[in-house]
């Protein structure tokens, strides 16, 4: 502070000092969130990396993404005992136990093997049943993991179909309820009630639409616990989103193209099928994206009607046709759910817990990418 | 149905007949009473607009003149609750707004080129194949010498010719307006109807847009609804003027510019009101 500064002299007044805090106070909130969202994404990916990806070739954990949830069996093999395996059933107990010194004799198929006494090994179920029948043994100390072992191919399987079948159902439904709205119907209290109904509809909880869909197609219409019924669950869940980001994406489209064709002697079908949907695209395929990322996350809507704490044949595995519509899937959030508050959190299931997530981020990103591409490809093809 | 079918034929053979042999009239409006929701728009409205002649509509905002004119091709039909509550809009004789009126086949006769152009967001070929296509039509011949027989009557063929498949947005006003206007007469109506198509153009656009006119009327009846007197003045034949939804004077343009009969055309016309 100048005393005899000119009349622009830099003063110091409450109203600086409020924006200074008020500067402080917004990026300090940013900061937090941020901070927040690379400690989650970075825990998820750090653990989650480590179960997915390895150092030896081919890079990828490739059975953790294909094979299918076993039980993880921890025992202690009777000391000084001389144990004999197939061989390929003996590389996935070395493999499993890599902290261990197997010594090992090959003949044949056959591996003959010690450990050190007292040595505690873990490996999936197969294994070690064959294990033990090979070769007649009762294990010192033995406690299961449930799920622990093996991998998550079905569960992937199963999100991608209830991803896709479910926004196949809610797309087709959703833009043709919005192009209803948005260029036929004419303006009266009735629809305006459907409307605000539609946009309640997107704030239920995704628990009640749950208990809505077991009563309906598991009970009512003796669906059972199904593809189809988790379809047409997540499909009415995800509907307020479609039918709301298409409308406002249909009213986005300036009057001028529809009263265009129109003058041109187009058909209201033409009309909206030549100028109007192409250029509401990019828009309904965001409120897609949107929706994907709800249905795909989505836990309480299908464990009631489509999800399988386990299923031992994957989805194409069936006998009849129909069968593949009305038989339950894993799904990778419902499989988070089951091994994250089934299954007590220790060494062993960390792995299948964290690699799971990962495996479900990733996914998720993928999909999404797929919209944001299909949506800059829209984009580019129609401006305006 | 038998007599829709009949009724459109006759519509059909109206227009293909000799201009000379039929009467001069191409719409006529009896006692036109017009209504949107419980506001009244226009109010006892007769009017005879001439074949092959360039009419004008003036007045000041809200008169309905604009109203009229979306008459003519039932474009009001999209408004909730607009509705012609009394008289009648016939075109070659045919009452347009009877049941058996297929509005489809009234909007391929008569066309449009609104205030805002529009050009849809695709290429300027695309643009005036548009109707062409509804009607089904997909030779590429057929379609190449339609796209530059258009584009010449609308004066823009020079311009765009090496560049057909360039985004019309692309365009400037002026252009993009002509090519509205091109891909109005690409289906070939037998009646333009102009919204104000110079409002949002500067007077060069305007002007080549105003000798276009004039150019469209030897084969076209053109309607053009307009708040700019000297551009009524410069480009048409017959000048209607509207004042509060209804019709004040109707006459040859000289005459209303010159020698109007109502005190009320000669005051907005000379600027005292409006």
């Amino acid at each position: 502070m100048n005393a005899d500064g000119h009349i622009f002299c830099s003063r110091w007044t409450r109203a600086k000092t409020l924006e200074a805090v008020a500067f402080g106070l917004f990026r300090a909130a940013t900061y937090v969130v941020i901070a927040a969202a690379l400690y989650v994404f970075g825990d998820i990916a750090f653990k989650g990396g480590a179960v997915v990806f390895q150092k030896k070739a081919p890079f990828v954990n490739v059975p953790f993404l294909t094979e299918s949830p076993e039980t993880l069996d921890i025992f202690t093999l009777p000391a000084d005992g001389e144990y004999r395996l197939d061989a390929g059933l003996f590389k996935r107990l070395r493999d499993a136990n890599a902290e261990v010194r197997f010594k090992s004799t090959v003949s044949g198929g056959t591996v003959t093997f010690s450990v050190p006494v007292g040595a505690s090994l873990h490996v999936g179920n197969t294994v070690y049943r064959a294990l033990m029948e090979a070769n007649g043994v009762e294990p010192l100390e033995h406690t299961t993991q449930a799920y622990a072992a093996g991998g998550i191919f079905p569960a992937i399987v199963g999100t991608v179909l209830l991803v896709v079948g479910s926004m196949t159902i809610a797309l087709t439904l959703g833009i043709l309820c919005a192009v209803y709205l948005s260029e036929y119907s004419r303006h009266s209290p009735f629809i305006n009630f459907v409307r605000l109904s539609i946009v309640n509809l997107a704030g239920v909880p995704s628990i009640v639409f749950g208990m809505w869909g077991a009563a309906m197609f598991v009970i009512l219409f003796k669906w059972n616990v199904s593809l189809l019924a988790g379809w047409c669950t997540l499909a009415f869940m995800v509907l307020p989103i479609i039918i709301t980001g298409s409308e406002e994406s249909l009213r986005a489209v300036p009057k001028g193209f529809r009263d265009g064709s129109l003058a041109l002697g187009a058909t209201q079908w033409q009309t909206v099928t030549r100028n109007v949907l192409p250029y509401a695209l990019p828009g309904i395929l965001t409120s897609s994206i949107m929706g994907i990322a709800r249905i795909a996350g989505e836990t309480a809507a299908i464990m009631f009607t489509a999800a399988f704490v386990i299923s031992d044949k994957l989805p194409w595995q069936v006998t009849q046709v129909k069968d593949f519509f009305f038989s339950g899937v894993m799904a990778l959030p419902y499989h988070i759910f089951v091994v994250s508050a089934k299954v007590p959190q220790n060494e062993y299931t960390a792995r299948v817990q964290y690699g799971t997530t990962f495996v479900f981020m990733v996914i998720i990103a993928l999909i999404a990418l797929t919209s944001i591409l299909l949506r800059a490809r829209a984009r580019s093809k129609y401006r305006w | 149905m038998k007599n829709a079918k009949c009724k459109i034929d006759d519509l059909t053979r109206a227009a293909g007949a000799p201009a000379a042999a039929a009467p001069a009239v191409s719409i006529t409006v009896s006692d036109l009473d017009f209504y949107y929701g419980n506001t009244r728009a226009l109010n006892g409205v007769n009017l005879q607009i001439p074949r092959g002649l360039v009419t004008a509509f003036i007045g000041p905002s809200g008169c309905g003149k604009s109203t009229l004119l979306r008459c003519f091709n039932r474009m009001n039909d999209l408004i909730d609750g607009a509705a012609v509550r009394n008289g009648s809009i016939r075109i070659h004789g045919v009452d347009i707004y009877s049941r058996e009126v297929d509005v489809i086949e009234l909007r391929k006769r008569v066309g449009m080129v609104f205030q805002k152009s529009n050009p849809f967001p695709k290429s300027i070929y695309e643009n005036i194949v548009y109707g062409l296509r509804l009607q089904g039509i997909r030779d590429r011949k057929v379609l190449d010498e339609i796209v530059e027989k258009s584009l010449r009557g609308a004066a823009l063929w020079d311009e765009v010719k090496d560049r057909l498949d360039d985004a019309a947005t692309g365009l400037s006003g002026g252009q993009m307006q002509r090519l509205c206007i091109a891909r109005a007469i690409a289906v070939e109506p037998e009646i333009i109807l102009m919204d104000e198509p110079c409002s949002a153009l500067d007077p060069i656009a305007t002007m080549k847009i105003e000798e276009l006119i004039r150019e469209l009327k030897r084969n076209y009846t053109i309607v053009i609804v307009t708040h700019n007197m000297q551009q009524a003045g410069r480009c048409s034949d017959h000048t209607a003027f509207f004042y509060l939804g209804q019709l004040i004077e109707f006459a040859r343009t000289d005459r209303i510019f010159t020698n109007p009969e109502k005190q009320q055309t000669e005051d907005y016309i000379t600027g005292r009101f409006g």
